[in-house]
C-alpha cells in the first residue's frame, strides 16, 4: 500500500529523539526513543514476556546478545533481517550475536514519514535506513566511551569491531560486558555515521535470520498463537456486504461437541453476522456450518460484475474530474489514432495465512495478538470498539503468512470484530481469550480487494508514429475515500492511488481524468497498489505505440523518456543488455516483451521472454534491471522480485477474479479463485543497478511491470493487444 | 477415543472422529508447524506424511489413520532427506513469510524419497499442488536439486 510522504526526505531524527531507557530484564544496555509528551515511562504499556522497556529498539545484554526492535510487521519482505544488519553494521557487531523481534504497538515505532505505526508503501528501509543506522551508531559510540574509561585512556585510542571493544595496550571487552557500563555514559551529543565504503553488512547477500525456524516448523505466525483454555472463533458473515441477520437458530450448532456459544455480532460496513466459539477451529466451524440464519439483504446495494464493467465502460466515454491537463485537439485531426479500453477485476489478496486475531478481553484492559500492518489505527479500533482508552490495549505483533495489504485496513475490519465476538462471549459470562480464525472462503469472499477498474485511452500519433495527443480516462472505486488518508492522497477530487504510475517517465502531453465510482464492495491497497493496472495501460500503449512507429520499443521507450529518468534508463538498459534483448536468437515461437515501470521510488525494468503452447500464453524467462538505490541486502531483493514476478504473473492467469452477482462473490477458494504454482514460475535473474543513493524500497515495485512486459510479448506473436487482466485472448 | 501414531509417539484423541488430522495436531496436541491454508486440498499448507506418503491433513479424518503413522514437519529434522531438505532450504535462503514452507517441505521430501534426481518437470509435478503466494517457487526448485545432491 502507498501513502502519500508527509515530506520527502527522511528527516534526520534529533539528537533529543534518542534515550536510554531502563527497566531491562537482565541488565545491559538499551536504547530507545523518546515519546513526545510523555516522560520516561510514563506511558509504559509493558508487553507480557517482553524484556523491553515499551520504546527500545536495542538491546545489549551482560550474555553478549543484541537484540533489536523491528518497528514493522514481518510479513516475507525481510524487514526482520535487514533492519538487524543496519543497526549490526552502525555497532560493529558480529552478525551471530543478533537477533530481533517484531515491536508492539507503540509511539516509538511509528514509521518516522507516515507517522504511525505501519508496514505499507514499500517503506520500511527507505523511512528506517537512517533511524536505525544512528541507533546502531549511538550504542557503538557508548560502548567505546565505557570502555575507555574502564581502561583509562582517551576514547579515540579505542575502536569497535565484530562485537568487541579493543584498546590501545591489548585492552579487549566483548559488548556484553561492556554493556552494563555503558548504560551509564551519557548518550553521545554527536555520532558519526560510517562511510558507506565500510560497510560489513549493508549491501551484501546476507542470509535471513529466520529461515531456519521457517523451515522446521517452529516460526510461530499469529494463528499459532494460544493461550491456556484460549477457544476459537468462526464468523458467519452476511453473504452481501453490510447485510444483517434476520434471525437464525443455534440449535444445531450448539449440538455440537465443543461449541460453547454462538452470538449474534456486529459486523463490518454496518452489518451482522453470527459467531460460533468453541474449543477449536474444527467446531467452530462445524457449528457455523450447522447454523440456520435468514439474512435480510433488503437495503444493501448488490453488485452484479457484468453490470458494473458496462456502467464503468459508458463512463469512460466521459470526460472525468481532471487530474492532469493536456492540450489533446490534435486528436481530432491526427493521421494515425489508438483507442483502447482495458478492464481490471476485482483481486483478493489470499496471503496463505488467512486472517485471525487472538484477543484476550478483560474489564479495563485488552490485550492483543495479530500480525498487523496498521498497528496505530488497529490499537485505536480496538480501544473504540471494547469502550477503553488506547493505553488500556496492547498489541503484540506476530508474524504473519503474508499480506499484500490485506492486514492494513483503516476500518481494521477482522480485528473490530473479534473485539464483538470477545465482548459477546464476555457477556455471556465466560472468559478467557478468543481467537477469531478467518476460513479460506472467509478471506476470498470477505471484501476488501484491489479495485476493479476501466481505463479508456485516446491516443493521435503523427506518421512517424510519434504521440500528438493523449486522452486518458479510468473510472473505478477509491481505496481511501472515507479513511483517514482521504485528505492526503486525494487531490482535486482524485485519489492518487488510482492514477498513480500514469504518465511517468514519459514525455506525452497526456490529459488524464477520472470518475469515483461508489460501489458496495470494499476497496483496499494490493500490493502495488495504482500500479497493478497503470503499469499495464501505460506501458503496453507505448509498446503499441513503438509498433505503429515501426521503433524498435526499447528505443522507442529511450527516446520517450525525460531527462530525469537517469534511473529508468539504467534500469531498461541493464534488463535489456543482460537478457540479450536484440542479440540473442529465440526459439522459434518465442518473444520478448519489454517493459519499465517506477513504484514506490524504485525503478524495475523487466525483459521478458513468452511463448503460446497450445494457444495459452506461457511465461519463460524474465531478466530484471532493478534500480533502489543502495540495495541494502540484495538476497532479499532477489526474493521480493521473484515473489512480486509469481504475484504479478498470477493476475495474468485465467480465474484471478473477483467477480459479483447480485452482490454475492461469486469465488470461494483455490479451485475457482486462481493463483500461480510452481509449474507458472519462470526462470527469473535479477540484476540491481550499484548506487550509494539512499534506499528505496522493493517490496512492491516488483510487479507491475511483470504483466504487461509479458502481454507486449504475446502481443509480438499474435499481432493482437491484451486489454485486460486476466489475459484474455479471445477479446484482444 | 482414537489413538494416533504421531512422530512416534501414540496420542489418544478425544474428539470428534471426523476432525480433521490438520486440528487434531494444531488444536489438541500444539504441534502448530502444519499449516491452515485452504481447508480443501487445494494448497498443500497442511501436508503431512502418512506411512511416508504425503496427504492433505485438512480434509483427512483422525478416523482415517488409526494405526497408521502420522509424520509433521516438526519432526523432519530425524528423516535423512527432510534434514538435508532443512539445510538446502536454509542455504538457498528460500522462506519469505515462510507459512507455506512446512507443506512444500513435506511434499518435497515425499518426491526425494521416490525421485532421487529429480529434475524441474519433475518438481513442478510434484509441488504443484503447493500454494506459495511469496513466490518462492525458484528458490524451491534450487533447494530441492540441492538436497537431492547432498544426499547422492
Ligand atoms: S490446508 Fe490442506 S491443502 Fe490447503
Ligand atoms: S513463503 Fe509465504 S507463502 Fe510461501
Amino acid at each position: 500500500m502507498y501513502i502519500k510522504q508527509r515530506n520527502h526526505s527522511t528527516p534526520a531524527l534529533s539528537r533529543r529523539d534518542f534515550l536510554k531507557t531502563g527497566s531491562a530484564i537482565g541488565g545491559g544496555l538499551v536504547i530507545g526513543f523518546f515519546i513526545p509528551g510523555a516522560t520516561r515511562f510514563a506511558n509504559a504499556e509493558p508487553a507480557p514476556n517482553a524484556p523491553f522497556a515499551p520504546n527500545a529498539f536495542l538491546h545489549i545484554t551482560p550474555d553478549n546478545k543484541v537484540t533489536v526492535q523491528i518497528n514493522r510487521l514481518e510479513f516475507g519482505q525481510g524487514v526482520h533481517t535487514s533492519l538487524t544488519m543496519i543497526i549490526a553494521d552502525e555497532l560493529d557487531a558480529d552478525w551471530s550475536q543478533m537477533s530481533a523481534q517484531l515491536a508492539p504497538a507503540g509511539d516509538a515505532y511509528k514509521d518516522p514519514v507516515f507517522g504511525i505505526q505501519m508496514t505499507g508503501g514499500s517503506g520500511t528501509i527507505n523511512h528506517s535506513f537512517t533511524q536505525y543506522r544512528e541507533i546502531g551508531a549511538r550504542a557503538r559510540a557508548m560502548l567505546i566511551a565505557a570502555a575507555a574509561d574502564r581502561w583509562n585512556v582517551p576514547h579515540e585510542q579505542c575502536h569497535a569491531a565484530k562485537g568487541v571493544v579493543l584498546g590501545p595496550h591489548g585492552h579487549k571487552a566483548t559488548y556484553g560486558e561492556l554493556a552494563d557500563a555503558a548504560m551509564a555514559q551519557p548518550l553521545p551529543q554527536k555520532i558519526a555515521l560510517k562511510n558507506p565504503k565500510d560497510f560489513r553488512f549493508i549491501g551484501k547477500p546476507m542470509p535471513r535470520l529466520d529461515s531456519r525456524d521457517k523451515s522446521n516448523g517452529k516460526q510461530p505466525f499469529g494463528i499459532d498463537f494460544a493461550l491456556p483454555g484460549m477457544k476459537v472463533a468462526v464468523i458467519a458473515h452476511p453473504p452481501v456486504f453490510g447485510g444483517k441477520v434476520a434471525q437464525y437458530d443455534a440449535a444445531k450448532a450448539l449440538d455440537i461437541k465443543g461449541v460453547a456459544g454462538v452470538f449474534q455480532i456486529p459486523t463490518d460496513r454496518g452489518g451482522s453476522g453470527v459467531a460460533v466459539v468453541a474449543d477449536g477451529f474444527w467446531p467452530a466451524k462445524q457449528g457455523r456450518d450447522a447454523l440456520a440464519i435468514d439474512w435480510d439483504t433488503a437495503n444493501v446495494e448488490k453488485v452484479t460484475s457484468a453490470d458494473q464493467l458496462a456502467q464503468y465502460k459508458a463512463l469512460a466515454r466521459q470526460t472525468g474530474t481532471v487530474a492532469r491537463d493536456a492540450d489533446v485537439s490534435a486528436l481530432a485531426t491526427a493521421p494515425k489514432k489508438i483507442v483502447a479500453e482495458y478492464s481490471f477485476p476485482y483481486l483478493a489478496h489470499t496471503p496463505m495465512e488467512t486472517l485471525n486475531c487472538v484477543i484476550d478481553l478483560q474489564q479495563d484492559h485488552c490485550t492483543l495478538w495479530v500480525g498487523s500492518q496498521f498497528q496505530t489505527f488497529d490499537r485505536a479500533a480496538v480501544a473504540a470498539t471494547a469502550g477503553l482508552k488506547p493505553e488500556q490495549v496492547t498489541l503484540n505483533t506476530l508474524m504473519a503468512g503474508g499480506g499484500f495489504g490485506r492486514r492494513a485496513v483503516p476500518t481494521s475490519d477482522y480485528i473490530v470484530e473479534a473485539v464483538h465476538v470477545a465482548k459477546a462471549y464476555r457477556a455471556s459470562g465466560k472468559t478467557g481469550a478468543v481467537k477469531v480464525i478467518w476460513s479460506r472462503e472467509d478471506d476470498i469472499r470477505g471484501g476488501y480487494y484491489r479495485p476493479s477498474h476501466v481505463h479508456r485511452a485516446e491516443i493521435g500519433l503523427d506518421d512517424q508514429g510519434q504521440i500528438l495527443a493523449w486522452n486518458h480516462v479510468i473510472v473505478g472505486q477509491s481505496i481511501t475515500q472515507g479513511t483517514p488518508f482521504a485528505s492526503v492522497m486525494i487531490k482535486n477530487g482524485v485519489d492518487n492511488t488510482m492514477i498513480e504510475g500514469m504518465g511517468e517517465p514519459y514525455e506525452v502531453p497526456l490529459k488524464l481524468s477520472a470518475h469515483t465510482v461508489t460501489a458496495n464492495v470494499p476497496v483496499l491497497w494490493w500490493r502495488s497498489v495504482g500500479s497493478t493496472h497503470t503499469a499495464f495501460v501505460m506501458e503496453t500503449l507505448i509498446d503499441e505505440a513503438a509498433t505503429l512507429a515501426g521503433v524498435d520499443p526499447v528505443v522507442y521507450r529511450q527516446k520517450l523518456m525525460g531527462p530525469k529518468s537517469q534511473r529508468h534508463q539504467a534500469a531498461l538498459k541493464m534488463a535489456v543488455e543482460k537478457s540479450g534483448y536484440g542479440t540473442r536468437k529465440l526459439p522459434k515461437g518465442h518473444a520478448f516483451g519489454v517493459a519499465v515501470h517506477e513504484s514506490f521510488k524504485s525503478v524495475v525494468a523487466y525483459v521478458v521472454e513468452a511463448s503460446l503452447e497450445k494457444g495459452v500464453p506461457k511465461l519463460h524467462k524474465v531478466t530484471a534491471g532493478i534500480h533502489c538505490n543502495l540495495a541494502v541486502n540484495p538476497l532479499t531483493i532477489e526474493a521480493q522480485v521473484q515473489g512480486a514476478i509469481l504475484m504479478g504473473l498470477g493476475t495474468t492467469l485465467p480465474g484471478a477474479a473477483i467477480t459479483l452477482k447480485d452482490g454475492v462473490v461469486e469465488q470461494h477458494n483455490f479451485s475457482d479463485y486462481t493463483v500461480a504454482r510452481m509449474p507458472d514460475m519462470p526462470r527469473v535473474e535479477v540484476h540491481i543497478i550499484p548506487s550509494a543513493d539512499p534506499p528505496t524500497g522493493m517490496g512492491e515495485p516488483g510487479l507491475p511491470p511483470l504483466a504487461p512486459a509479458f502481454a507486449n510479448a504475446i502481443a509480438k506473436l499474435t499481432g493482437k493487444r491484451l486489454r485486460s487482466l486476466p489475459f484474455n485472448l479471445e477479446n484482444a | 477415543m482414537l489413538t494416533l501414531n504421531i512422530n512416534g509417539q501414540d496420542k489418544q484423541f478425544d474428539i470428534d472422529p471426523s476432525t480433521p488430522i490438520l486440528w487434531a495436531l494444531r488444536d489438541n496436541l500444539n504441534l502448530t508447524g502444519t499449516k491452515f491454508g485452504c481447508g480443501a486440498a487445494l494448497c498443500g499448507a497442511c501436508t503431512v506424511h502418512i506411512n511416508g506418503l504425503p496427504v492433505r491433513s485438512c480434509v483427512t479424518p483422525i478416523s482415517a489413520a488409526v494405526g497408521q503413522h502420522i509424520t509433521t514437519i516438526e519432526a523432519m529434522g530425524d528423516d535423512r532427506i527432510g534434514k538435508a531438505l532443512q539445510a538446502a532450504w536454509v542455504r538457498h535462503d528460500v522462506p519469505q513469510c515462510g507459512y507455506c514452507q512446512s507443506g512444500q517441505i513435506m511434499s518435497a521430501a515425499a518426491l526425494l524419497k521416490t525421485n532421487k534426481k529429480p529434475n524441474d518437470a519433475d518438481i513442478d509435478s510434484a509441488m504443484s499442488g503447493n500454494i506459495c503466494r511469496c513466490g518462492t517457487y525458484q528458490r524451491i526448485r534450487e533447494a530441492i536439486k540441492d538436497a537431492a545432491a547432498t544426499l547422492a
